[in-house]
């Protein structure tokens, strides 16, 4: 088993494209489930609208930035879709409603009924040539050794970083303003909060609207690196990413959700390398193959999303005594 | 690059692995020697029962549906569609299960068509028809809830890997039933075991996992999220055991269908019905008439009550998880004599559970069992006027109407969604 090409290829993911993406896509999901105590479960369903937002809209002849526009008022719509319902009842509804609508917005894209705008089980693809006609990079190969990256890889990622930057100090933004300060209120207390005046289901509704949008970019940028959407990446798994990168760096923390897509791509992929490896050197026997254990990995996964619920709800780092949500 | 496997698999699969491969075809009509192309006529295909591709057929009868993947399809020839006097040979070969493209393949597919007539069927057999499978999924469906909602009656837990159970179920029966491996016995035979060990699992998870979990007084949602973490767990676990190919037991797989009060239906589907109408019969009378059911309900509707009147309650909760367990087991065991064996038969289910239960009213049995049937019926009927790819959309949107106008529940009490 090659150690160092593990360990590069973990350290490469860990800043790489998924990284940036799912970084920006728990930042939304902080907000919402760290911040307000709201336990989306459909997040995937934001990540879907964005991305098929701009890749329909430059399908059909609009520019990216029209796309951009699309997705976003997609988001919105959707969060009122699923808040409205929910938001005046326990957190579990709004868990079933919104695991249910991410399901079904995945069965309307590759439905035959929207195939004329979804293109189906196909996709859409090459819908960011734009985006990558403007990069600035010249052509070749930047970094150190076996970790390298090329000018496309680089420019989506200096892109997707600084998004990812400027969403955690809009977020920090947020948080110092009233709004951020009744919004925890919320979490801490809902009935306190109404008791003060405060309109908890606007709130918390405006929190699942801005959440769902920065879930909507995040899709966008990953659709935007593929040059692709297609309806079956975006399975519910990809929400339970997001959420176990928030307890990973630690739930209503600022920089906890970057702090934990960098760690959680860097353990999957370090898994992954090590687990293919032991397959190549023959560790699992006639009883495991390549794609066995590539599966293997996912219910490796839940098993470490169930021990971090569990065990570290506050992150890998948090206290315990400092744990914000669901305290009772 | 090695990063991001999953996303790069998804999101690329379809553009690069699957270049190709389609499902193709010539529809002729054949009297005597003379061959005539039939145009107009519409082919379906689809996989694990979602939509790949419709076509209707060209001039020359040509038809071609390209396909994503490598896979096995079912490829459908809608008779409707067939022009007066042009008929399947053989009326049984309209719908093809399982065929098997491989990479690049053009996989070619003949329909034998000859003389005859398809009268399309009539609007009464078809509401009847689809009534009755309705019925039967909804029967599966109510098996399937009385578990969660009892659970979440007895613990406040709202469990994510409760289709896991279902899956589980008939995942086991399958390897008593139609493994290589298992004693190949019969599936009435095999059933038996499975439902057991089903009920057993639901007694290792509560003693291994709730119940600690509960006595470190984690919260509502750190529960929902564990549970949401044992659903993959279980799942993925699942496929790695079952592989992803779905398969139907050696028993009951193929039947032909009989008339039963004037409705065209495969017997099974009747055998279901009756058979969950007897153990849900059953389910009632041990609710409402012994001491075991009586202190369940009492723990459902106030915990702390039923423990100062000394009731057990941590042994109630045990009862609940095996008889839960139990019943999603048989549920899977139907679900997979209805349809076929999956790695994630459970999960689809899971959201037409979540309906039916918050129909019904969360937390109480017998709204399950109501809600489970009215969510079948309506999900199976609503395909006389909507595409079959929105039955899941229907169950959703019962479900959030049932939110607006009353989230308790048809059968729930007001004070338990506060």
């Amino acid at each position: 088993m090659d150690v160092v090409t593990i360990l590069v290829d973990a350290g490469r993911a860990a800043i790489g494209v998924p990284a940036a993406g799912y970084a920006l896509s728990a930042i939304g999901l902080n907000l919402q489930f760290g911040y307000t105590g709201l336990l989306n479960f459909g997040h995937v369903g934001f990540m879907l609208v964005g991305a098929y937002g701009l890749a329909i809209t430059v399908d059909r002849g609009g520019s990216m930035v029209l796309g951009l526009v699309v997705g976003i008022a997609l988001a919105v719509v959707l969060a009122l879709l699923m808040g409205i319902p929910t938001m005046r009842l326990r957190a579990d509804y709004l868990a079933i409603v919104t695991i249910a609508a991410g399901e079904i917005l995945r069965l309307l894209a590759r439905s035959t009924f929207a195939a004329p705008l979804t293109k189906g089980i196909f996709g859409i693809q090459r819908f960011a040539n734009d985006f990558f006609a403007i990069n600035p990079i010249p052509n070749g190969k930047y970094g150190v050794g076996t970790f390298r990256f090329d000018q496309r890889t680089l420019w989506v990622l200096l892109v997707g970083w600084s998004f990812v930057i400027g969403a955690v100090l809009f977020v920090r933004r947020l948080l110092r303003s009233p709004w951020g300060r009744v919004i925890r209120a919320i979490r801490e207390d809902e009935d306190a909060a109404r008791s003060l005046g405060k309109n908890v289901f606007g709130y918390k509704l405006q929190s699942l609207i801005i959440g769902g949008t920065i879930g909507a970019l995040a899709g966008m940028l990953l659709a935007i690196d593929q040059q692709n959407v297609n309806p079956d990446a975006f399975i519910p798994l990809l929400t339970f990413y997001a959420f176990t990168i928030v307890i990973i760096g630690g739930p209503g923390t600022l920089w906890g959700p970057v702090i934990g897509a960098v760690i959680f791509w860097f353990l999957f992929e370090l898994l992954g390398g090590i687990m293919a490896g032991a397959l190549a050197e023959g560790w699992f026997g006639d009883l495991l193959d390549a794609t066995d254990v590539a599966q293997l990995r996912f219910a490796l996964f839940g098993v470490g999303l169930m021990w971090l619920m569990a065990k570290r709800p506050q992150g890998l780092f948090g206290s315990r005594t400092e744990m914000l949500i669901d305290a009772r | 690059m090695l990063a991001a496997p999953l996303l790069v698999v998804l999101l690329a699969g379809t553009a690069l692995s699957g270049e190709g491969s389609s499902i193709t075809g010539t529809l002729e009509y054949i009297e005597g020697t003379t061959r005539t192309p039939v145009p107009g006529v519409t082919i379906i295909v689809t996989r694990d029962s979602a939509p790949v591709g419709t076509v209707v057929s060209d001039e020359t009868g040509h038809w071609e549906v390209p396909v994503p993947e490598p896979g096995v399809y079912q490829v459908e020839l809608d008779v409707d569609t067939l022009p007066e006097g042009v008929a399947l040979s053989d009326p049984d070969r309209g719908v093809l299960p399982a065929v098997e493209v491989r990479a690049g393949q053009q996989k070619v597919i003949r329909f034998a068509l000859g003389p005859g007539t398809t009268s399309s069927v009539a609007w009464w057999p078809r509401v009847s028809g689809l009534f009755l499978v309705g019925l039967k999924l909804g029967a599966i469906i109510a098996l399937s809830s009385i578990g969660l909602s009892l659970i979440f009656g007895v613990t406040r837990l709202v469990n994510f890997a409760h289709g896991e159970l279902v899956t589980l179920g008939a995942v086991l029966a399958f390897f008593f039933n139609a493994s290589p491996l298992g004693p190949g016995w019969h599936l009435l035979i095999a059933a038996v075991p499975a439902i057991v060990l089903c009920a057993g699992f639901g007694a290792v998870q509560e003693l291994a996992l709730w119940r600690r979990l509960r006595r470190n007084h984690a919260g509502l949602i750190s529960l929902i999220v564990v549970s949401i973490g044992l659903s993959i767990a279980l799942r993925y676990l699942i496929l790695v055991l079952f592989s992803g190919l779905p398969r139907p037991f050696t028993d009951y797989a193929v039947q032909t269908n009989i008339e039963f009060l004037g409705i065209s239906t495969v017997p099974k589907n009747l055998v279901i019905i009756g058979l969950t109408a007897v153990v849900l019969t059953v389910v009632g009378l041990f609710l409402q008439r012994t001491r075991l059911g009586t202190a369940m309900r009492a723990v459902a509707d106030d915990s702390d009550l039923a423990e100062s009147s000394g009731i057990d309650v941590r042994r109630v909760i045990l009862v609940t998880w095996i008889m839960g367990a139990g019943l999603a087991g048989l549920g899977g065991v139907m679900f997979g004599v209805s349809e076929q064996v999956q790695w994630d038969m459970g999960f689809k289910l899971l959201l037409l559970i979540f309906a039916a239960v918050i129909l019904g009213g969360l937390g109480t049995a017998f709204g399950a069992m109501l809600g489970g049937f009215v969510i079948g019926i309506s999900v199976e009927m609503s395909t006389l006027w909507v595409p079959v790819e929105f039955k899941t959309a229907i169950a959703l949107g019962i479900l959030i109407t049932m939110l607006l106008v009353r989230p308790q529940g048809l059968l729930g009490l007001k004070e338990r969604i506060g």
